[in-house]
């Protein structure tokens, strides 16, 4: 298999250069990174183990967050599952609750009406610019630069009070009902969206030009962590992961879902280095695709209702069905085993950052420490999202 | 402002007209045959939902050498998830029983879901045609006694984390496997809680309040913290 070879080759490589500074060989060590750091988006543990400044063995210890969603989830119904599937990647909450609705809505043979998938998208790109805009941010305090946050900070700021302002809830919004949504939105969102959209590419210009076009930013971040094409469809990477190994292929195109990208013109960014450079520049790509994706949908949201007639206490037919969308992290999908009761019998939650940070031992081994915060922040992962 | 309006008529879910969902669904047809003649007799059943998806299952045995076949012939390369399915029904409900009353009768039947199934678990995976993207969940018996499987480690490495994950969750054995350490609990938990009869104890020590609202309101009444235990 070529991702082996390529793996070995890459092992081959890191230790030719070892042996090349063999008269600085020292003692190894164990750092331990974690569970309570910066870069760890909540409480990853990274075990490493170094030779010098190189890590040769490293390891990502989860668990310090695990919730056991599936397992909740066989004791809830299915309206009441929405709760718990906020609370994975808990900055684009609004997202997560979409694939397992849509799963719930394919098993019953339902479908939203028009407004509501209208809603639903720009929500859905709503979750993605506060999740990937804090991203941004952060992605700078992690390499020494401090400025990029606070600008995030105060812009992300603007969305989370549109997701409130029509969802009731900052983090949590809890929204989207099998059958539509829980609400229309309120009166003058529209216009208020328009015009924190523009704010927000605005904000995206001023990322590229601090960080992105930062000489510092750019020797941190270019030619480290490489993944090739190949490691990474092993692994099963997705979203930018995927996309910045020159994989093209985003399932808010590929596939059809009853939702509204296909109404937007915009682009899916690909990236051939594989490199962390290049992980971040789609992140900040996409974010400016997606507030086009709201400013255009938002022109053409018909009137109407939004929710179809659903019976009051939902039961699902039996069957099983997969559904999995372009989050803000990744590709997330639950695959629900429904045995015509009222809750699930099974639901599996395949989240992206699982599968994302899953390549880390194979990344990180042969890089230098400093290297180990720029390859995490740049797979980007939210430990909600791994330990479920 | 636009009106808010109640009403709304449920409609399939391929009425919208620009995701016409086809009632035949060539490409998926034409993709079974196609792994059918490349597994050979290695597939027991298989399951085939138009414009939806496809369920395949496998011998146990020919398990790893089916998808390494799906990888490199029908080029299915893209490592989607792996996990495992307890067909069981769980014993104690939706943890809905009320304690005072004699646990009710449940029906214990196992049914296996799409592709059929013989085994009270089964393992399931799915994969993905980075190319196509067309998805193919696989499925593969496991012994009720030894629920044992091949490893697929050697032909995707991201199953390493998913392995280790179903083998704490449902105590699957992946032969092959080097490193079978838990993921998420603690090193001398006993037990695979994902299981359908491993109870989930947050609703055996306390009762669901959903069902019948056995916690006192605060303030409302004084007594009442004789037989629910934790009134503190």
């Amino acid at each position: 298999m070529l991702g082996d070879r390529q793996q070995l080759s890459y092992i081959a490589a890191q230790a030719a250069d070892a042996r090349l500074n063999l008269e600085l060989e020292t003692e190894g060590m164990t750092l331990n990174i974690g569970p309570q750091h910066p870069a760890t988006h909540g409480t990853l543990r990274i075990i490493a183990r170094l030779d010098g400044e190189q890590v040769v063995w490293a390891e990502p210890a989860c668990g310090y967050m695990h919730r056991g969603y599936e397992k909740l989830a066989e004791v809830r119904t299915f309206p009441q599952v929405t709760t718990l599937v906020n609370r994975i990647d808990w900055l684009g909450s609004f997202a997560n609750e979409v694939p397992f609705i849509l799963a719930a809505e394919k098993l019953m043979g339902v479908e939203a009406p028009t407004r509501a998938q209208y809603i639903r998208t720009i929500l859905f790109e709503l979750s993605r610019i506060a999740n990937v805009s804090l991203f941004l941010g952060d992605l700078g305090v992690q390499l020494g630069a401090i400025t990029p946050v606070f600008l995030a900070f105060r812009d992300r700021e603007y969305v989370l009070n549109l997701i409130e302002s029509a969802t009731g809830g900052r983090f949590h919004p809890n929204f989207d009902r099998i059958g539509g949504l829980k609400d229309d939105l309120p009166a003058g969102w529209i216009d208020e969206t328009r015009a924190v959209m523009k704010k927000l590419r605005n904000f995206c210009d001023q990322i590229e030009d601090l960080l992105f076009g930062n000489e510092i930013f750019q020797s941190r971040t270019r030619g480290i962590g490489v993944i090739p094409r190949d490691v990474a469809l092993q692994y099963g990477l997705s979203g930018a992961n995927l996309r910045a190994s020159g994989v093209d292929w985003d399932l808010r195109r590929d596939q059809s879902l009853p939702m509204m990208w296909n109404k937007a013109d915009w682009k899916v960014w690909t990236h051939p280095d594989g490199d962390s450079f290049a992980r971040c520049w789609i992140r900040l790509q996409e974010t400016r695709e997606s507030t086009k994706i709201v400013d255009q949908l938002l022109g053409s949201i018909p009137a109407g209702p939004v929710m179809a007639k659903v019976p009051k206490i939902i039961k699902v037919p039996e069957g099983e069905a997969w559904v999995s969308t372009e989050n803000p992290l990744g590709e997330m999908g639950y695959y629900v085993v429904s045995r015509g009761d009222l809750g699930p019998f099974r639901v599996k939650i395949r989240s992206a950052s699982f599968n994302n940070i899953s390549i880390t031992p194979w990344l990180l081994r042969g890089v230098y420490v400093p290297d180990i915060v720029t390859i995490l922040a740049s797979l980007y992962f939210i430990l909600g999202d791994i330990d479920r | 402002m636009l009106p808010k309006s109640q009403s709304a008529e449920v409609r399939p879910l391929s009425s919208n007209s620009e995701i016409t969902t086809p009632v035949v669904d060539t490409a998926r047809e034409e993709l079974l045959v196609a792994i059918k003649s490349s597994l050979g007799d290695a597939v027991v059943d298989s399951h085939l939902k138009p414009g939806d998806d496809i369920w395949i299952r496998v011998r146990n045995d020919a398990w790893q050498t089916s998808i390494k076949k799906l990888r490199d012939i029908n080029s299915f390369d893209y490592f989607c998830f792996l996990s495992a399915i307890d067909w069981m029904p769980s014993p104690y409900g939706r943890g809905e029983d009320d304690p005072t009353e004699p646990a009710p009768q449940r029906d214990m039947t196992i049914r296996s879901g799409y592709a059929g199934g013989e085994t009270r678990m089964q393992v399931l995976v799915r994969i993905v045609n980075s190319k196509t993207h067309i998805g193919l969940n696989v499925k593969a018996d496991v012994a009720d006694a030894t629920p044992t499987i091949d490893s697929l480690i050697t032909v995707f490495a991201g199953a390493n984390w998913h392995e280790r994950e179903a083998h704490e969750m449902f105590g699957i054995e992946f032969a092959g496997h080097p490193d079978l350490r838990k993921m998420y609990l603690p090193v001398d938990f006993e037990g695979h809680p994902m299981r359908k009869d491993f109870p989930l104890l947050a609703r055996m020590v306390k009762p669901w309040p959903g069902i019948v609202d056995v916690e006192p309101l605060p303030g409302g009444d004084d007594s009442g913290d004789s037989s629910d235990g934790d009134a503190s």
